[in-house]
C-alpha cells in the first residue's frame, strides 16, 4: 500500500481533469491526476508516482526507471502491488 | 538520461562507505533512525548496515501504518464489516492485521463480506454498483495515502453517493516523531526522513527537530546509494557540528509538498484530540478524522462502534520493535510463533514492518552478530548490488 509504482501517462481525459491513462509496466490504467497542481504542467510521456489509484508527483524517466527496477527487486510486495494494481476495478475501461 | 545504475553503482556505494567512515570520531558511537518502512525495507533487502562503519547503527522507526495500528481499531472495523448489508473494503495489507477478535480475514470466513481493494476509488465504484448496500473503506496510512482518502470523499460528496463512508485511521508522522524524541530509552543521532510522505508535507514540518531537539533530519530516497548518501549527509552535519533538514531526495520531494495535497486533506479532515498507536500509545493529535461538513461520509459517526482498547497480546514486542529500542529478532516469539504466515504482532504483517523485512531478507546481516545472538555470518557478496 505504501509502495509508490511508476507510471507513464499515455493519454489525458478530456472530459474529467482529474483522469488520465497510464501505463505500468505494460499494464494500462486509469489514475486520478486531481492531486498534482498545474505547476506540473503534466503532458502524455511523463511520468508520475501513484499510490493506491493518485498520481502524487511528477518524475523524471529515470526516477521512474530505477523506482521499477527497485520494486522488481521487492518480488513478492511488488508483485503484489501490481496484482492489486491490475485487478483495480476503477480503470478497467481506459478514458 | 540518466541510468538506474546510477543509484546502485557499487563503486560509488564503496566510494560513500570510505567518506562516511572517516567523518566517524574515534571512540564514538552513532544511532540514525529511519522513520519510514520502504527504508527499513531497501536497507535489509541490501545489507546496508554491512556497508557502514561499526560504529553506526540504524534503529527502525514507527514509519509503517499497518503495524502501527492498535488492536482495538481492528476489532471495531470488524464490528462494522459484520453489520447486515455492509460490504467493508480495505488495502491487501490490512487483511491479516491482528485485532483483539481476529483478523479480517477471520471475519471474512466467518461471512462478512470484505473486500480487498487497491484504491479507495475502486471502493466507491463497489458503492456505485451495489445501491442496496452500504460500502465502507477502512482508511489508513501516512499523509501519502490521506490525500486519496479525501479526494475519494469530495469525489463521493459530488456524485452524491450515500452509500458510501470511509473508517478513518489516517494517522500523522510528525507527532510519531516528536513522541520517539520525548521518549527517554532511545538516544539517537539523527533521523533518515521518510520519501513519500514528504512529497505531500514537504521538509519544513521536521525544522523542529534541529531547532528544538537538536537532531539533524535528511529526507532520503529508497535507492541503496539515496541511503549511503543520506547517511553520509547526516555524519558530515555531525562532524560540522550542525543541526539542519535536508533533502537528499529532492528528485522527487518538493521542499514545500504537495500543496493540493494538503489542501484537500485539509478539506476532508481535521486532527483528532488524540489517537492510539500501537506500542507507543496514545499521542495527541496524532490522527485524522472525518470534519463535520462530511459526516454523512463517516463510518464512525454511521455506526456504533465498541470503541474498546484491547490490549497486546503479552508475547508480542512490537512496541519496542516500533520505537526502535528492540531489534526484530531480539523479540522473543521472532521467527518461531511469530512469523509472516502467522503473525503475532503487526511488524509482522506488512512487507515493511522491520520484523517482516528482517525475516524475508536480513536474516544474514551483520547486526545480527553484533547484537550477539547469532554465529558466523555468511556474508553474501557484493551486498548493495544484490
Ligand atoms: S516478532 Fe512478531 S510479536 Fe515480536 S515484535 Fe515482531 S511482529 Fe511483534
Amino acid at each position: 500500500m505504501c509502495l509508490g509504482i511508476p507510471g507513464e501517462l499515455i493519454e489525458m481525459a478530456t472530459d474529467d481533469t482529474d483522469l488520465a491513462l497510464v501505463s505500468v509496466a505494460g499494464v494500462r490504467r486509469r489514475v486520478n491526476v486531481g492531486l498534482l497542481t498545474e505547476d506540473d504542467e503534466l503532458a502524455v510521456g511523463d511520468w508520475v508516482l501513484i499510490h493506491v489509484g493518485f498520481a502524487l508527483a511528477k518524475i523524471d524517466e529515470a526516477e521512474a526507471q530505477a523506482a521499477l527496477e527497485m520494486l522488481h527487486g521487492l518480488g513478492p510486495a511488488y508483485d503484489q502491488e501490481l496484482a492489486d494494481f491490475t485487478g483495480s476495478a476503477v480503470g478497467r475501461e481506459g478514458l | 538520461m540518466r541510468f538506474v545504475d546510477e543509484f546502485r553503482d557499487a563503486d560509488t556505494a564503496r566510494a560513500l562507505a570510505t567518506r562516511i567512515a572517516a567523518l566517524c570520531e574515534p571512540g564514538r558511537r552513532y544511532a540514525f533512525m529511519e522513520v519510514c518502512g520502504g527504508h527499513t525495507h531497501t536497507i535489509y533487502k541490501h545489507g546496508l548496515e554491512d556497508h557502514l562503519p561499526e560504529s553506526i547503527r540504524l534503529v527502525h522507526g514507527p514509519g509503517c501504518p499497518v503495524c502501527v495500528l492498535p488492536m482495538g481499531r481492528v476489532d471495531d472495523a470488524v464490528a462494522i464489516a459484520e453489520q447486515p448489508d455492509v460490504i467493508m473494503t480495505a488495502f491487501g495489507d490490512m487483511m491479516r492485521v491482528p485485532g483483539g477478535r481476529g483478523s479480517f480475514f477471520d471475519a471474512k470466513a466467518a461471512g462478512a463480506d470484505i473486500r480487498m481493494v487497491y484504491s479507495p476509488l475502486d471502493a466507491l465504484k463497489i458503492a456505485r454498483n451495489t445501491p442496496d448496500k452500504h460500502v465502507v473503506f477502512m482508511a489508513i496510512g501516512f499523509e501519502t495515502t490521506a490525500p486519496s482518502t479525501a479526494m475519494t470523499v469530495l469525489r463521493a460528496a459530488r456524485e452524491g453517493i450515500e452509500n458510501f463512508s470511509v473508517f478513518c485511521n489516517h494517522v500523522t508522522i510528525i507527532p510519531a516523531i516528536k513522541a520517539i524524541l520525548d521518549s527517554p530509552d532511545l538516544r539517537l543521532d539523527g533521523f533518515l526522513g521518510p520519501g513519500h510522505v514528504s512529497t505531500v508535507i514537504g521538509c519544513r514540518p521536521y525544522e523542529f527537530i534541529a531547532r528544538r531537539h537538536g537532531q539533524p533530519l535528511v529526507v532520503a530516497g529508497f535507492e541503496p546509494l539515496d541511503i549511503l548518501q543520506a547517511v553520509h549527509q547526516l555524519m558530515r552535519q555531525r562532524r560540522e557540528g550542525r543541526c539542519e533538514v535536508e533533502n537528499q531526495y529532492s528528485r522527487v520531494v518538493p521542499w514545500q509538498g504537495n500543496r493540493r495535497a494538503l489542501e484537500v486533506i485539509g478539506e476532508v479532515m481535521e486532527l483528532r484530540p488524540w489517537f492510539e498507536w500501537r506500542g507507543l500509545g496514545f499521542i495527541s493529535q496524532s490522527a485524522m478524522q472525518v470534519r463535520d461538513a462530511y459526516a454523512a461520509f463517516d463510518a464512525e459517526r454511521r455506526f456504533a462502534v465498541p470503541g474498546v482498547r484491547v490490549a497486546d497480546p503479552k508475547a508480542c514486542q512490537c512496541g519496542e520493535v516500533l520505537k526502535g529500542v528492540l531489534e526484530p529478532w531480539e523479540c522473543k516469539v521472532f521467527g518461531t510463533a511469530c512469523t509472516p504466515e502467522t503473525p503475532i504482532g503487526t511488524c509482522m504483517v506488512s512487507s515493511e514492518g522491520a520484523c517482516a523485512a528482517y525475516y524475508n531478507f536480513g536474516r544474514f546481516s551483520r547486526s545480527r552478530v553484533r547484537a550477539g545472538s547469532a554465529g558466523p555470518t555468511p556474508l553474501a557478496d557484493p551486498v548493495v548490488l544484490r
